[in-house]
């Protein structure tokens, strides 16, 4: 029999109203994958009483009428404030902290009768593309190279939720994406993960970053349970003041598979120069499913991408400088122990010290800089600027009548954890060149699992969707999906 | 535009994050090598162009200037590393 944790969302579902399974049994079979995978790092914190209450709710209520996510169980990312569990961001800063509070995407899904199996792991407050800057250590990806026994990077920042999607340690993991945070560790996991259209979900309770940029959403073991997922992850909320008041469609009925008469765009911009050859296979193999499978291709430009990158290491940073200078040791969280004599600035600046990784004290006072007198125009007015060319780029070819955009997901597979930590900051930050441009816009994005490496490695392809057209997008991906027949799981080492 | 130490420095107070001075050399070396790689922004025309506000066009909702909610001191204090009396307690400002 299929071990439970290994369902998808949709199949899960099924056995459920079916009585085939119990949502204390697929509760217990994932609390048992994770305990086990403890190598993986995974999880931050997890949460079995909580689960398994949920769990034993969720099954004492089965049958018709139960919510759509109704006992089905899933890992939530640490930035997501959930009431009375550790919520820290992967930060010695918030270390200790336990909101009175749940975040609206996780009430939602609360709501909708998920289970919560604990808090997964990710770079810290975000910042990062590896999974390296976490309070709790790394996450090790679940993938390792054929032959080979090195440990390998799942992506960041929603690491955990990738390796956890990945590895079966839950049925569905959230995420949030700020520059790339949900597709790059869904291709080098070789899951699928969305970024919805800012606005499309609720950010009010998600420990911020970058406000303009950041955007939960579903990290999943197939298409289907991505339109499953954001379903109920979506929706308006007075809360966020960004949250847009419009109806959310029914994702999962824009599932058809049939994408005739779609065009494609294909960004030359995309092409770069050092690309691997296996990326750009599987990018020119991704344009043919989709050709085949009815869509006309057409060849774009999007001439201002080469600035997105540097757009974006403006304005992220800006905007976490201010952000996160609510981390004052007074309210929450971690405070230094101070000296004699020492007063409230002291406080303040060892607690800061002592409370943020490197990673994150870089960007901190980078915003700072850019924000100053003197650079604010240069660099930050600049930057925004730029980011209005750039989502014109976009608008331009939308406008052209292009329904969706095919790019590789990441400059290549899963590199080795470790294998950054000389180079200088820049270096990491190339990790996110195809998808920060999706956030620099708003749009919606998805990264599909698509193929491997010569290593056995998963890739991924990335769709970009019009605003508001998840469920365009999502049937687009499940097209692709179907194409690229994509089954392949990491042989269990952990 | 180089940064240099003492630049370094002033960021560092600014962010009111305490770096010891052997660190800021390192720390100016790593500001420049990111501000190199968006230096090239400065290629753009971006004249004429408006400043992004909002990604996505919408109108800010406004509603009724009330209490919507409140009346919780212990929830409001219950993570502060150190309450007193009601109060978040900070160490003294005023001499």
């Amino acid at each position: 029999m299929t071990q439970p944790n290994t369902l998808t969302l949709a199949a899960a579902r099924d056995a459920l109203q079916k009585g085939d399974v119990t949502s204390v049994e697929l509760t217990e079979a994932c609390l048992k994958a994770a305990g086990e995978a403890v190598a993986l790092n995974a999880y931050a914190h997890m949460t079995p009483d909580i689960a398994l209450e949920r769990a034993r709710a969720a099954d004492a209520r089965r049958g018709d009428g139960a919510p759509a996510l109704n006992g089905l169980p899933l890992g939530i990312k640490d930035l997501f404030c959930t009431e009375g569990v550790p919520s820290q961001a992967a930060s010695r800063i918030l270390d200790g902290f336990r909101p009175a509070y749940e975040s609206t995407v996780t009430q939602k899904l609360r709501d909708a009768g998920a289970v919560m199996l604990g808090k997964l792991n990710m770079d810290e407050f975000a910042m990062g593309s590896s999974n390296e800057t976490s309070v709790y250590g790394k996450v090790v990806n679940p993938w390792r190279g054929e032959g080979e026994t090195a440990e390998l990077t799942p992506g960041g920042s929603s690491g955990g939720s990738a390796a956890a999607v990945a590895a079966d340690l839950c049925l569905a993991a959230t995420g949030t994406d700020t520059g790339g945070s949900i597709r790059q560790p869904a291709a080098l996991t070789g899951t699928t993960g969305l970024k919805p259209t800012y606005g499309r979900c609720s950010r009010w309770g998600i420990v911020a970053f970058a406000s303009s940029l950041d955007q939960a959403g579903p990290m999943t073991k197939d298409v289907r349970d991505a339109a499953i997922l954001l379903q109920a992850m979506a929706g308006h909320d007075p809360m966020d003041s960004t949250s847009a008041d419009i109806p959310v469609p029914d994702f999962e009925a824009a599932l058809t598979g049939d994408i005739r008469g779609k065009v494609i765009g294909i960004p030359r911009e995309y092409r770069m120069d050092g690309m691997p050859e296996e990326i750009e296979t599987l990018w020119t193999r991704g344009r043919e499913m989709l050709q085949d499978a009815g869509a006309e291709i057409r060849d774009i430009t999007l001439p201002h991408t080469k600035y997105a990158l540097p757009t974006y290491y403006v304005i992220a940073p800006a905007e976490a400088s201010s952000n996160l200078a609510r981390y004052d040791g007074v309210r929450f969280g971690h405070r230094a122990s101070l000296g004699q004599g020492d007063g409230v600035t002291e406080m303040y600046e060892k607690t800061r010290a002592e409370g943020f990784g490197d990673e994150v004290k870089r960007r901190v006072m980078v915003g700072t800089y850019v924000l100053s007198a003197g650079f604010y125009d240069a660099y930050y007015n600049r930057a925004r600027k730029v980011r209005t060319l750039i989502k014109r780029d976009f608008e331009t070819v939308f406008a052209d009548g292009v329904d969706a955009i095919l790019t590789p997901t990441t400059p290549s597979a899963a590199f080795a954890l470790g294998a950054m930590a000389e180079a200088d900051p820049v270096q990491m930050y190339l990790n996110d060149v195809f998808t920060v441009t999706v956030n620099l816009a708003g749009l919606p994005g998805i990264s599909v699992p698509a193929g491997t490496d010569r290593k056995g490695l998963p890739l991924g392809l990335q769709l970009i969707g019009r605003p508001w057209e998840e469920g365009d997008l999502l049937n687009t991906a499940y097209a692709l999906e179907r194409a690229a027949g994509f089954v392949s799981k990491p042989a269990r080492w952990w | 535009m180089s940064i240099d130490t003492e630049t370094a420095r002033k960021v560092a107070k600014l962010a009111r994050i305490a770096v010891p001075e052997e660190e800021l050399p390192a720390l100016a070396q790593e500001f420049n090598a990111i501000l190199g790689f968006v230096e090239q922004l400065g290629e753009v025309d971006v004249d004429g162009v408006e400043p992004m506000t909002g990604v996505t066009p919408m109108r800010l909702c406004r509603r009724d200037d009330v209490v919507t909610t409140g009346g919780m001191p212990d929830k409001i204090l219950s993570n502060a590393p150190d309450a007193r009396e009601g109060f978040f307690a900070v160490p003294k400002v005023v001499e």
